[in-house]
């Protein structure tokens, strides 16, 4: 793990950007600059990172920079790694792709999947607000299950989303990357550790971090951290790395806070506590449990101990 | 050598450094080759085989954005699928050279020739040539990245070639060596691109108080590739001994009536109007190299001397009053002023065999017309069962 002290107090991604306040992905942001040591070319989908960093004549990267389209940028990634390979100069770069869960999830999976089954040396980091919030809160293979988005919305009949939330990072372990982590904005010194390791290995790498929207999301924009804490606090997003597909916990959470004290402070669950809505609560936290007992077993450890 | 393996060939001689490419039919070719080329050592390029032709255009204008001398190839769906990378190459002036294999498009699904595929991206901001044979297709690979990487115009480039007709037809091609062609072509020196030294931000939000002015420089970007389209020609003449320019014209000096085309069909026309001149009907063909920039005062110029003009769509532009190339050449009429006479026939989709009593038919038409019969049939299908 890093500490504060390791960290360069030069900010490549400049203040002045038009991200929110509160806003998980701008943090993330922040933090990729920090940790990643070797000079950088970043290439960033379409979605609120992009469209809230670079409004002409502005610039907030303070790296080289492109954005090109919304599905494309693995693939855009490729091919810049592939023109430095023929100048001889991959290894002196990093290259990073930033996608938000809409772009990653959903309309970037193929060119990802290319991009990982080609091998191309490059680091992936797709920032999870859980919708497309650029466009106005609509559901993403990454929204939870009962979640309220404009696409899903809390109506008398259906609770919000239907389906569960996509299982990235499996996805990505079934392409024999060497590295892939989830993370998340609140703990600051595992993301950049995982950052580090990401852009260290050989080939491409993915990193999945849970970054919350206080708009998206409908919370208090000063609590972004504590709800990102939360999620982790309560299994309901585990941490955790796979290298050379072995899986490991990175957070250990034996006594998981109430699955309540996540949502509660959240507009987006707030039907679920409706009474007609219990079981959809509860299904919610099946889920939950399923998937932390999934990951848990995965990781080798006991899903009640970890 | 086959129209696919000629482009190859162009594109192993032309030194590219990223090839990033999906296979299609009637395309497919033109990545075998190079990836033997690869195989074999024979070139010194990172060949990105990609997972969809969405991917391959995306991963041409990174590596492109990064510095390198870009190619790839497509064709129909293939180009389709591209479609909105089309216009961000063009829009990150990206010079991308890309040949085009032209087939139709679906639905029905079907694997041969006409131009629907290239027409449906008629817009997208690309230089755009087509070729008649499979040297023209070697001539305009290689011309295309000089064009392309000029600094003055910095804009993609699609050499397009007819799917079988050219692509898989094997003709005597005379080729350049290597050494003439690096001395045509020079290395790739690329004014701006993604370097760690000097960061720079490309592909930025542009909003209503900037955006316009960015077209309007790809407008001027098309409007000064002419004069550099030309000067690369001259020199290409000097070295091949090829001539070429925006159109190519037979036996139109004093010709009553003529033809207008793209590609292969070039051939079928000319040689039905040899045997008309042969009957003392002064017939003439005019076939369009480069399509877009589209040579409008040139154009005008020629049409203004001819009475009858039917113009050759192999792609139907659905509602339109004409096919794409028609309604261009009825715009440069227009400016003209010229009473000349115009029709448009459309043929040859889907790889329907145009045959030379088709074209007579047309010149048949044009010097009707041209002999002060009116226009009775401004759109019409040969070949087509009705």
């Amino acid at each position: 793990m890093v500490t504060l002290k390791e960290l360069p107090t030069t900010e490549l991604f400049g203040p002045g950007h038009r991200m929110c306040t509160g806003c998980g992905p701008a943090a993330t942001a922040r933090m990729t600059m920090k940790a990643l040591e070797k000079p950088a070319i970043l290439v960033n989908a379409t979605g609120c990172l992009e469209v809230a960093s670079t409004i002409y004549p502005d610039t907030a990267w303070k790296v080289p920079w492109v954005h090109t389209l919304f599905e494309n940028a693995a693939a855009v990634a490729a091919g810049i790694e592939a023109s430095l390979r023929k100048q001889g100069k991959a290894d002196e770069v990093d290259i990073v792709a930033f996608g938000g869960d809409g772009g990653t999830f959903d309309i970037g999976i193929q060119a990802l999947s290319g991009a990982l089954e080609r091998k191309h040396d490059f680091t992936y980091i797709c920032y999870d607000n859980e919708a497309y919030m650029n466009t106005g809160i609509q559901r993403s293979g990454a929204t939870p299950y009962g979640a309220s988005t404009t696409t899903t919305p809390a109506g008398s009949k259906i609770p919000g989303k239907v389906d569960a939330k996509k299982d990235l990072i499996g996805v990505c372990v079934a392409h024999r990357i060497e590295f892939a982590a989830t993370a998340c904005v609140a703990y600051w010194n595992d993301y950049i550790t995982k950052v580090r390791r990401a852009a260290a290995v050989k080939g491409p790498a993915v990193i999945h971090v849970l970054a919350p929207c206080p708009l998206g999301w409908r919370f208090e924009t000063s609590e972004t951290i504590k709800l990102a804490k939360l999620a982790v606090q309560t299994r309901y997003f585990p941490l955790y790395e796979v290298d050379h597909e072995k899986y490991k916990l990175s957070m250990k959470v034996p006594k998981p806070a109430a699955l309540e004290e996540f949502l509660k402070p959240q507009g987006r669950f707030r039907h679920l506590f409706a009474p007609e809505f219990a079981q959809n609560l509860e299904e919610l936290k099946r889920q939950v449990d399923g998937n932390w007992n999934r990951i848990a077993e995965l990781c080798g450890e006991t899903a009640t101990q970890a | 050598m086959n129209g696919d393996e000629a482009v190859a060939f162009a594109a192993k001689q032309a030194d590219v450094d990223v090839v990033a490419a999906y296979p299609i039919t009637p395309q497919t070719i033109i990545v075998e080759r190079f990836s033997d080329y690869v195989a074999n050592g024979e070139v010194d390029t990172q060949f990105v085989c990609v997972e969809s032709e969405h991917s391959a255009l995306s991963a041409c204008v990174g590596a492109s954005l990064a510095g390198s001398r870009v190619f790839t190839a497509t064709s129909s769906q293939g180009l389709a699928l591209m479609h909105e990378a089309l216009y961000l190459a063009s829009g990150l002036r990206t010079p991308i050279v890309m040949a085009v294999v032209n087939r139709a498009l679906s639905a029905p699904i079907n694997i041969h020739n006409d131009h629907s595929d290239m027409m449906g991206s008629r817009d997208c901001g690309w230089i755009q040539i087509y070729a008649e044979n499979a040297q023209e297709a070697y001539d305009w690979t290689l011309q295309a990245f000089r064009i392309a990487e000029d600094d003055r115009v910095s804009l993609p480039v699609t050499v397009n070639l007819d799917g079988f007709t050219i692509s898989h037809a094997m003709e005597g091609v005379a080729v350049l060596e290597d050494e003439q062609v690096s001395k045509l072509l020079g290395k790739r020196a690329a004014k701006y691109r993604l370097e760690t030294s000097s960061p720079m931000t490309f592909g930025a939000l542009t909003l209503p108080d900037y955006y316009s002015e960015f077209k309007r420089q790809q407008v001027e970007a098309m409007n000064v590739a002419p004069p550099v389209i030309g000067q690369v020609t001259d020199e290409f003449k000097k070295t091949s001994g090829r001539q070429y320019s925006a159109f190519s014209t037979f036996n139109i000096e004093d010709a009553e009536a003529a033809i207008v085309c793209l590609g292969s069909i070039a051939g079928t026309a000319r040689t039905v109007a040899t045997k008309l001149r042969s009957q003392g009907k002064r017939v003439g063909v005019i076939k369009i190299w480069q399509y877009r920039p589209f040579p409008t005062n040139q154009m005008a110029k020629l049409l203004s001397k001819i009475k009858s003009v039917g113009v050759i769509d192999r792609a139907v532009s659905f509602g339109a009053p004409y096919g794409a190339v028609c309604s261009d050449i009825a715009a440069t009429k227009a400016m003209t002023g010229a009473d000349t006479k115009l029709f448009n026939v459309i043929c040859g989709l889907g790889g329907r065999d145009v045959k030379p009593s088709d074209i007579e038919g047309v010149f048949d038409k044009a010097l009707r017309y041209a002999r002060g019969e009116p226009v009775d049939d401004h759109f019409s299908f040969v070949g087509v069962r009705e």
